[in-house]
């Protein structure tokens, strides 16, 4: 039975009428196996094909038909489980969950109930505004999925697509750990970046390769649990937030009203950023597992597991832990610049060699806000990490200032060419030449000769001149010389 | 299964009924529920048998299962698949609205 000992943040809690408020959230999340065929049969997984021809007869459920489990499937779920630190079974067994819906062609779903292959185990998240929480891993089993129903090519009828009909799944249940909106985003992301790490789901949540089903109740914070609502299918971070903080208010209002929470599966509607029913308590379906008599058990070998665990790549957890001790970077930007493959992949190739420091924070400053706001990948920026370091270069040996950078970029995201080509084309070089220099401190003195005889007293008049200097010579004058010249001329 | 077995009653076939979406007739409930009653009673016979310390078996025979590699061998067979289908439409099963 589920406990949930640890009270939310203060922070998270949500006002009441005579008291405030917790959330209980535990997640499941269906990540689809990045295998070429499926998990009982050899036809493809490929995602948009025409409907229905990526169907065998075993997906189709024709009577007499055999599933043969996909060794690769098997090892995906061993693989994704030793990156969840969680206990792996070596026996473990498929069984039937039986229910009727159109796009369900065998009456049944054949997943792991009584022995999955993955048992418990536990990650750290850590969400955008709080402290690391550990999250407990119930178990994770390997499930087929269902076909595709489309409602809306006409007004009385079900189309039925069977092409995901038999696409391998990995179920992560995790315990009822998350206490916020926040932190279930988070949970989430991080059970992204593992899997991606891995190689054994490609993470596409607008896809739906991986989605998750939320389990929200509420109580007093540290009191008895409430009756929970399970929010099905919900396919982005932000959707995920939304449909929590929705749903946790709703019962609290009914709570506060008097009224009880049916236990219940509801649907989130994005588009209206709300959650209604979509099967009640009455209809709660009694699955009558049993193991798959189709099936033999699946047996493994300690010497297997080890093999697996020695071909493990880096995971997020470690790769953040030597950034932060091989870049000498915080913490904080090393969780940031190690949230997904690709981001710690650009940061290495942007970091070697040149200033680590710099380097992350041109990465998440400039670039990560240019992306955010055109709504665009890392992997689809038109700023790529030698174009990027190609500025940082020219930053590093005083070519240009750090201010005079950022123009520059803009420009570059805007296609205008390389670093080099656009200080060059734009004469944007540095001036380092003191005497250069020396003669716009001159006239600029001369101009504000009243200021100047202050400078004595008031040493920090000096900043003025500094800015007065840099933009009369265009923001191109080296300000560490123009320091040096200015107080050596004003003695401040 | 539990040897103190309350036995199954007239709801109980009418739910499970339900659940594998079958029809029966309300007078004949509670004949379904004597017969299903004397077939776990002579399961329950197995009670007699001592298992203590045997694995439950999950198979009748003593081997792992098959495995296949991951390569594409199937698929791309749309008309068969759709061959007995009532009512299809542009690759599509099309059965009664399953949502309202």
């Amino acid at each position: 039975m589920f406990t949930a000992e640890r009270v939310a943040d203060k922070k998270d809690w949500l006002s009441g009428r005579d008291h405030d408020w917790e959330i209980i959230i535990g997640l499941e999340i269906h990540a689809q196996v990045a295998s070429n065929s499926k998990l009982f049969s050899g036809a493809p997984t490929a995602y948009g094909a025409e409907p229905n021809t990526q169907v065998s007869l075993v997906d189709a459920a024709m009577p007499g038909m055999l599933p043969v489990v996909n060794e690769f499937c098997i090892e995906q779920g061993v693989r994704t489980g030793l990156g969840l630190n969680a206990k792996i079974n070596l026996f473990s067994r498929f069984d039937r969950k039986n229910y009727f819906y159109p796009d369900l062609p065998q009456g049944y779903q054949i997943s792991q109930f009584e022995f999955p292959i993955v048992g418990e185990g536990e990650i750290e998240i850590t969400p955008e505004d709080g402290e690391a929480v550990v999250v407990g891993i119930e178990r994770l089993h390997l499930e087929q999925d269902a076909g595709k129903s489309i409602h809306d090519l006409s007004p009385n009828e079900t189309y039925v697509d069977l092409n995901r009909s038999g696409v391998c799944l990995m179920e992560i249940v995790s315990k009822p750990d998350m206490r916020s909106p926040e932190e279930a985003s988070a949970y989430v992301e991080k059970i992204r970046g593992i899997v991606r790490a891995l190689g054994t789901c490609d993470g596409d949540m607008e896809k739906g390769n991986l989605r998750a089903d939320v389990n929200v109740s509420v109580r007093k914070p540290g009191g008895e649990l409430g009756t929970r609502c399970e929010l099905k299918n919900i396919n982005s971070m932000r959707f995920i937030r939304q449909a929590i903080n929705y749903e946790a208010r709703r019962q609290i209002d009914i709570l506060e009203a008097g009224g009880e929470i049916d236990q219940e599966t509801r649907l989130f509607d994005n588009a209206k950023g709300e959650t209604r029913t979509m099967r009640s308590k009455e209809d709660a379906h009694d699955y009558r597992y049993f193991p798959d008599p189709d099936l033999l058990p699946i047996k493994i070998t300690q010497a297997y597991v080890d093999g697996i665990k020695a071909s493990l790549p880096e995971l997020p957890d470690a790769r953040k832990a030597r950034f932060v001790s091989e870049y000498s970077i915080p913490e904080y930007d090393a969780r940031i610049l190690t949230a997904d493959k690709a981001k710690g992949d650009f940061y290495e190739r942007l970091a070697k060699g040149r200033d680590a420091k710099i380097a992350a924070n041109w990465m998440m400053g400039d670039l990560f806000g240019a992306l955010n706001k055109a709504g665009i990948e890392l992997d689809d920026s038109p700023v790529n990490s030698d174009a990027l370091g190609e500025l940082l270069d020219l930053i590093g040996d005083k070519t240009i200032s750090g201010k005079i950078a950022k123009g520059v970029f803009e420009k570059m995201l805007a296609g205008e060419g390389g670093a080099n080509e656009i200080v060059e084309r734009d004469g944007l070089k540095q001036v380092t030449d003191t005497g250069a220099i020396e003669k716009i401190v001159d006239e600029v003195i001369a101009a504000n000769a009243e200021q100047a005889a202050k400078v004595a007293d008031n040493p920090r008049l000096i900043g003025f001149f500094v800015g007065q200097v840099m933009k009369a010579s265009g923001g191109k004058a080296n300000p560490q010389a123009v320091n040096e010249i200015l107080r050596k001329k004003l003695g401040g | 299964m539990s040897t103190d077995n309350t036995g199954v009653t007239a709801e109980t076939v009418k739910k499970i009924a339900r659940l594998s979406r079958l029809h029966v007739e309300p007078d004949r409930l509670a004949h379904l529920a004597d017969e299903m009653n004397g077939l776990l009673a002579w399961i329950e016979q197995l009670g007699e048998v001592d298992v203590q310390g045997v694995e439950p078996m999950t198979s009748a025979v003593e081997m792992d299962a098959p495995l296949r590699e991951d390569v594409i061998t199937d698929g791309n067979v749309r008309d068969k698949v759709l061959y007995n289908a009532p009512k299809s439409e542009a690759g599509y099963f099309v059965v009664p609205r399953s949502v309202e």
